[in-house]
C-alpha cells in the first residue's frame, strides 16, 4: 500500500474537505508526519513505547481447536493483547509522539464506544499532555464505564448533544473545536479516516500489526480478514500483506455497511463511500459493536475495493454474538464485538465453502470484549 | 442578478453592505424571511440549505439545520419555494460540499432558482476547482472563505479564485462564535489583494458588532444572531425590524465622501 498522491488522493478517494480554517493545521501535520516518520530518532523512540507501553509485539495464536472444527487454519493477531485492550494504542501513542514534537500540549479525539478514548486518555497521560475526549451523549449513557477510565486517566469527557449523539457528531464536534485551539492542540483522529494526511497517518501507525504479522506467518497466508468501521485495523493489517497473494476480506457490520449499501460522497474531511439518504443527508449507522457505527469507511478502502486488491463482505448482528461465544469456547479468547465481525465472516465462510477447506487464514481480533459484556448479558 | 456586480455597485454608493443568513425550510412560511430582510435593507441573502453535519456551524445554527431537516425539506424542495420568490437582492445558497456532489446539475438547479451565489465551506480552495468550472458555467458565483489562519499567499489566491466577494472568516471559530475585535485584520488583509468586496462573518451579534467589523470590510454576513431569534420564534416582521436596525447603525456610521467611494465615519 502506497502513500496517497500529494492532495491526499488514493485513486478517487480521500482529499482535504475541511473549513480553510483547518487548512494550516492539516497541513502542519502532514509536514511534521513526513518528517518524524523519515526520522529514525522517532521511529525508534516510537518502537520503544510499544515495546515498553503498548507491549508488543502482539501474539499471533494458532486457533487450533476452531481451526479442526472448520477445517482451515486459523491464525490470530492478537491486538486484544495491546495495552488498553485494542489496536487503537497503536495509532495514539504514534500521534502523540508527533504531538509533542510539534510543541503541542493537548491532544482532542473522538471516541463512540470509547476504545480510542481511553487509548488516547492513556498515550496522554503517559506523555504528560492534556485530553479532550468528545463523545456522543447517546454512547456515554451506552459506555459508562469507558467513560470512567478516562475520567480516572485524566482526561476531560465533553458531551456532545448535537445530531445523533454519536460517534458521527463527536467526530463533527471535535473537527469545531480543533479550529478554536489549533495553535496548542493536536486532533488526534481514530481511525483511516478524516483529511490529509490522517488516513494515511494512521495506516503507517497502524501498520505495525501486518509488519509484525507477516514476520510471525510461517509463509504467507492464502487469506487475511479483519473488520472494518472507518478501517483502521484493517488497514495497518492489510499493509503488511497487499504485496503479497494474500486474498484481503475487509468484514463490515451490516448497518455500518459503507460499501455494501453507500455511495461516494463527502463528510468529515475525505471523500469516500458514505451511508446517506437519497438526498445527500448522512445516515446514522446501526450496529451491535459501536466501534462499527461510522457511516463512512476510511478513502484507502474504497480504493482497494474499486481496484479489486481488496474485498469487502458484510456480517449481520445476529451472526456477531454466537461467533464471540464460538471463539471464546474454543480458543478461551473473549474478543470484542467488532473483531467478532472478522471471527463471524471466517465461521460462515468455512461453512460455505467459500473458504476451501485446508487455506490459511490469518484474522486480526481488533480488541478485547471486556467491554461489551453487558451487550452480550442482554443479548444472551 | 449578478452577485458581485450588484454588490460591488451598493458599495459604490456609499453603503456597508449588509448580508443575513436564514436556514432554508426553518418554518413553513420560511421565505417570508427573505422578503422581510430584502424589505429591511438586505444587499444580498445568504440561503442555507440544511446538512445532517454541518462542521463549520455552531450550536445555533446547528439546531436551525436540525430543524428543518426533521420538517423534511430537501434542496429541490427548497429550490422550488425559492424559484417563486422575488427578494429583489442576490440569493447565495450556503451548504456542504457532500449535498453539491449528490448532483451533477447542482449549480445550473441554483441559477433556475434565481440563486446566482454559492459558498461552501467545507471546500477549500484547494479542492474547489472542479466546482469552481461548472459554476462558472452556470451562471453562479462561487465565493471562498478566508480565515485568520490563512497565510498571505494563500489568502492572495483565494481573493483571486473567489467569485461575488470575499467571505472573511473573522474568528477561528464556528458560526455563532463570540465576537473578536481582532476580526477586521482578516478583511483587511483579504483587501490587500483584491477590490472584489470583502464581507466580514461569524460572531457579529450586534449592530454594534457590525459598525466595528465594517470599518475593516465592506460589510458583514450575520447569521446565528438572526437564527437564535427565529429559533425562538421571531416572525419574519420581527426579524426585518430587527436586520432594520443593522442597517440603520451601518449607516449611520458611513460618511459619504466625493466620488462615491465611502468610509466610515471613524476611519481617517
Amino acid at each position: 500500500m502506497r502513500a496517497p498522491s500529494e492532495t491526499g488522493r488514493f485513486g478517487d478517494y480521500g482529499g482535504r474537505f475541511v473549513p480553510e480554517s483547518l487548512i494550516p493545521a492539516c497541513a502542519a501535520v502532514e509536514t511534521a508526519f513526513r518528517e518524524a516518520w523519515a526520522d529514525p530518532a522517532f521511529r525508534g523512540e516510537l518502537d520503544l513505547l510499544l515495546a515498553e507501553q503498548a507491549g508488543r509485539p502482539t501474539a499471533l495464536t494458532p486457533a487450533r481447536r476452531l481451526s479442526a472444527e472448520l477445517g482451515v487454519e486459523v491464525l490470530l493477531k492478537r491486538e486484544d493483547l495491546a495495552h488498553t485492550g485494542s489496536h487503537k494504542i497503536n495509532n495514539v501513542l504514534g500521534q502523540a509522539l508527533l504531538a509533542k514534537r510539534m510543541g503541542k500540549t493537548r491532544l482532542l479525539a473522538e471516541t463512540g464506544a470509547g476504545q480510542h478514548g481511553v487509548a488516547t486518555a492513556t498515550a496522554a497521560a503517559l506523555l504528560g499532555l492534556d485530553a479532550t475526549v468528545f463523545m456522543g451523549e447517546i454512547d456515554i449513557e451506552r459506555q459508562a464505564l469507558n467513560v470512567f477510565r478516562m475520567r480516572m486517566l485524566g482526561a476531560e469527557v465533553v458531551p456532545v448533544t448535537g445530531g445523533t449523539r454519536t460517534l458521527k457528531d463527536a467526530t463533527s464536534e471535535a473537527m469545531r473545536q480543533w479550529v478554536t485551539c489549533v495553535d496548542e492542540a493536536h486532533y488526534c483522529l481514530g481511525s483511516v479516516m478524516g483529511p490529509h494526511p490522517y488516513p494515511w497517518m494512521v495506516r503507517e501507525f497502524q501498520r505495525v500489526i501486518g509488519d509484525e504479522a507477516r514476520a510471525q506467518c510461517p509463509e504467507v497466508p492464502d487469506y487475511v480478514v479483519a473488520c472494518v468501521g472507518g478501517g483502521s485495523n484493517a488497514a495497518g493489517t492489510f499493509a503488511g500483506f497487499a504485496d503479497t497473494t494474500a486474498k484481503l476480506i475487509g468484514v463490515e457490520a451490516e448497518g455500518g455497511a459503507a460499501i455494501a449499501f453507500g455511495r461516494a460522497g463527502v463528510l468529515h474531511g475525505f471523500r469516500s463511500y458514505l451511508l446517506q439518504d437519497e438526498n445527500g443527508q448522512v445516515s446514522e449507522a446501526h450496529s451491535i459493536a459501536p466501534g462499527l457505527d461510522y457511516p463512512g469507511i476510511g478513502p484507502e478502502h474504497a480504493h482497494l475495493n474499486d481496484i479489486g486488491r481488496a474485498r469487502y463482505v458484510v456480517v449481520s448482528d445476529t451472526e456477531v454474538v454466537p461467533a464471540v461465544r464460538r471463539l471464546a469456547r474454543t480458543e478461551g479468547i473473549l474478543c470484542a464485538l467488532e473483531s467478532a465481525h472478522a471471527i463471524a465472516w471466517l465461521i460462515r465462510a468455512a461453512q460455505t465453502g467459500e473458504l476451501p477447506a485446508g487455506s490459511t487464514v490469518l484474522v486480526t481480533v481488533s480488541g478485547r470484549g471486556d467491554k461489551d459484556m453487558a451487550t452480550l448479558m442482554e443479548a444472551s | 442578478m449578478n452577485v458581485e456586480k450588484h454588490l460591488r455597485g451598493r458599495r459604490a454608493e456609499g453603503r456597508s453592505l449588509l448580508v443575513p443568513y436564514l436556514t432554508g425550510g426553518i418554518s413553513a412560511d420560511w421565505t417570508r424571511y427573505l422578503t422581510e430582510y430584502a424589505r429591511a435593507g438586505a444587499d444580498a441573502i445568504e440561503i442555507g440549505l440544511p446538512f445532517s453535519d454541518p462542521i463549520l456551524d455552531g450550536p445555533v445554527v446547528q439546531e436551525a439545520s436540525d430543524r428543518a431537516l426533521r420538517r423534511g425539506v430537501t434542496v429541490r424542495g427548497l429550490l422550488d419555494e425559492v424559484a417563486a420568490v422575488d427578494a429583489g437582492v442576490p440569493l447565495i445558497a450556503m451548504t456542504y460540499y457532500n449535498l453539491v456532489l449528490q448532483d451533477p446539475g447542482f449549480c445550473r438547479e441554483l441559477a433556475a432558482a434565481g440563486i446566482t451565489g454559492l459558498i461552501v465551506p467545507d471546500l477549500p480552495f484547494d479542492e474547489a476547482a472542479t466546482l469552481r468550472t461548472a459554476a462558472e458555467d452556470a451562471g453562479v458565483a462561487l465565493t471562498l472563505l478566508a480565515a485568520p489562519a490563512t497565510p498571505p499567499d494563500r489568502l492572495a489566491a483565494i481573493a483571486a479564485s473567489s467569485r461575488g466577494f470575499v467571505y472573511a472568516v473573522s474568528v477561528m471559530g464556528t458560526t455563532g462564535t463570540a465576537f473578536a475585535e481582532s476580526g477586521g485584520r482578516v478583511s483587511a488583509a483579504v483587501r490587500e489583494h483584491t477590490d472584489r468586496p470583502v464581507l466580514l462573518a461569524f460572531g457579529i451579534s450586534t449592530p454594534a458588532h457590525a459598525v466595528t467589523a465594517a470599518r475593516h470590510s465592506d460589510g458583514v454576513v450575520i447569521g446565528a444572531a438572526l437564527m437564535r431569534r427565529i429559533l425562538d420564534g421571531g416572525t419574519p416582521e420581527q426579524l426585518g425590524d430587527v436586520l432594520a436596525s443593522f442597517r440603520q447603525a451601518l449607516d449611520d456610521s458611513v460618511v459619504p465622501r466625493e466620488q462615491g467611494s465611502r468610509v466610515p465615519a471613524d476611519r481617517s
